[in-house]
């Protein structure tokens, strides 16, 4: 099973805005887009003809891997606006 | 929630303020929660809780490529009362819990997300939330793993990579009858299940299995550091899917159906991952302290939360009838945690990462026994060599070596 196919399983209220801020300018000179790598949802892409890095923040899990291991501080990350994000109905 | 419930009882005015849609609506667990450690902090808690099932039996599945050894113990003592541990989701223990606290008294006030801490002559006074700020003699942070508040207070470090490992999870749902006939399990009782080895591409980590009352929970942990740090990097999602079609785990899982797909950040740091843990006004508690422990075989954090939240309580509750909440006073938060299991345990085991983080384990042994066992139990067309022959082959080639003595000699540490 695909992962966006799994994380469809779940109940995710959306924000109209990212709660994942990207700096681009750091993000060009990044090689290893650790982001993509631990990223459970796997909701980091690069866009080949930009060169900018993209987060599908809408099935994101909250769990704050790319924070961790985005290790030169691109990623602005906060949790979702309350009333917003993922809610786990088992956990 | 064990903090807001014995102040709560206690008279004191309490308000618990929950980012979700209901408290455990933002929570993971594997998983399970041992209560011998923390019966006396929740007795009439621990006893009407809907946990999902006591567990009697803990398995370990170690996994080479396309082979894998599992051993299975079960313990006639584990299936009396007083049960051991516990398989719950957090969903379900959550919103129960935060009922009782709200029986006691407590405001538990769901789809608040705390913003900032509030502050004055260096002591935290309350926390603003949007554009509200609530004042409080005491705040207690238990705000998880990444505990923005405790960040903001300067009382955590900053977040390494390899003091982090993410968990995935998935929920199958496979009727009650299905799940105590397959796991060979009377109604009500449950297993546990850890798996290591090639799962997790030589990164430090394994897989979980633990059965609830009618779903399965199933997931992966590994090191953010080992993943960053991959050559040819295999994304944590894939690790994850791979892992859960093996043969090995779809024979507990399979005709399950997927309900829900999770994620959440473990403490891998140990004691050493532990930040201060009160200042002024505040005081740390569970996850947002780093209180959760991997012992390989047992994997804690739960039971450190309730006694950490308990412990909170009982401080805050001293600070407040002697009218100071100064970082001196409160100190003895530490040292009542260091007196109890939670910080003793945590000291006790400081070194287990030592032994645990070694890429052999997820290599070179699962792959030592694989062959081991391949070899005395195969029969090939030609003559079959003596056992002890076939034995000391596998030995030569994985564990007759120098690194293999350092690491028995290191499992000393733990």
């Amino acid at each position: 099973m695909k992962v966006e196919e799994k994380i469809a399983l779940d109940a995710i209220k959306n924000d109209r805005e990212s709660h994942i801020k990207l700096d681009q300018k750091i993000c060009k000179s990044c090689r290893e887009r650790m982001c993509i790598t631990v990223c459970p949802g796997y909701l980091y892409s690069l866009n080949e003809e930009t060169g900018d890095m993209a987060v599908e923040y809408a099935g994101c899990l909250e769990c704050g891997s790319c924070k961790i291991a985005c290790i030169y501080n691109s990623i602005d990350w906060d949790y979702p606006a309350a009333g917003c994000g993922v809610q786990y109905r088992y956990g | 929630m064990t903090a807001a419930y014995h102040l709560a009882a206690s008279g004191r005015q309490v308000i618990l303020l929950e980012r979700g849609d209901g408290p455990g609506s933002k929570n993971v667990t594997g998983g399970r929660i041992y209560v011998n450690p923390i019966n006396k902090y929740l007795p009439e808690i621990i006893a009407e809780a809907p946990f999902e099932r006591h567990v009697v039996k803990e398995t370990i599945t170690v996994l080479d490529d396309d082979a894998s050894v599992q051993l299975e113990y079960a313990n006639d003592r584990w299936r009396r009362e007083p049960y051991m541990s516990y398989t719950l989701l957090r969903a379900t223990f959550d919103s129960w819990l935060a009922e009782k606290v709200s029986q006691k008294g407590a405001f538990v006030i769901p789809k608040k997300k705390v913003d900032e801490l509030l502050w004055e002559d260096g002591c935290v006074v309350g926390i603003k939330s949007g554009d509200e700020d609530i004042g409080a003699h005491i705040v207690i942070a238990a705000d998880g793993a990444l505990s923005f508040m405790a960040e903001k207070a300067g009382l955590r470090k900053p977040l390494e990579p390899r003091n982090y490992a993410v968990a995935i999870k998935e929920i199958y749902m496979l009727d009650a009858q299905t799940i105590e006939d397959r796991f060979g399990l009377q109604p009500g009782e449950g297993a546990a299940n850890l798996f290591v080895g090639a799962i997790t591409k030589g990164i430090f980590g394994g897989g979980f299995l633990y059965t609830n009352r009618d779903t399965l929970s199933l997931g992966i942990v590994v090191s953010i550091g080992d993943l960053i740090k991959q050559p040819n990097p295999v994304p944590a999602s894939r690790l994850m899917e791979e892992f859960s079609v093996r043969p090995e785990v779809q024979r507990w899982i399979r005709g399950g159906e997927l309900k829900e797909y999770a994620a959440h950040i473990i403490s891998e740091a140990g004691a050493e991952g532990i930040p201060k843990l009160y200042t002024g006004g505040m005081l740390v508690a569970g996850d947002a302290a780093g209180l959760s422990l991997n012992l390989g075989l047992t994997v804690r954090g739960m039971e450190f939360a309730v006694a950490s939240g308990a412990i909170a309580a009982e401080v805050a509750n001293e600070a407040l009838a002697k009218g100071d909440l100064s970082a001196t006073f409160l100190s003895r938060y530490e040292q009542k945690l260091k007196e109890s299991f939670v910080l003793a345990d945590m000291e006790t085991f400081r070194h287990t990462r030592d032994v645990l983080e070694n890429k052999r384990l997820f290599t070179v042994y699962p792959k030592f026994l694989s062959e081991l066992l391949a070899a005395l139990f195969t029969i090939g067309q030609g003559k079959k060599e003596p056992l002890y022959a076939s034995a000391k082959a596998a030995a030569r080639k994985y564990i007759l070596n120098w690194e293999a003595c350092k690491d028995l000699f290191s499992m000393r540490k733990m």
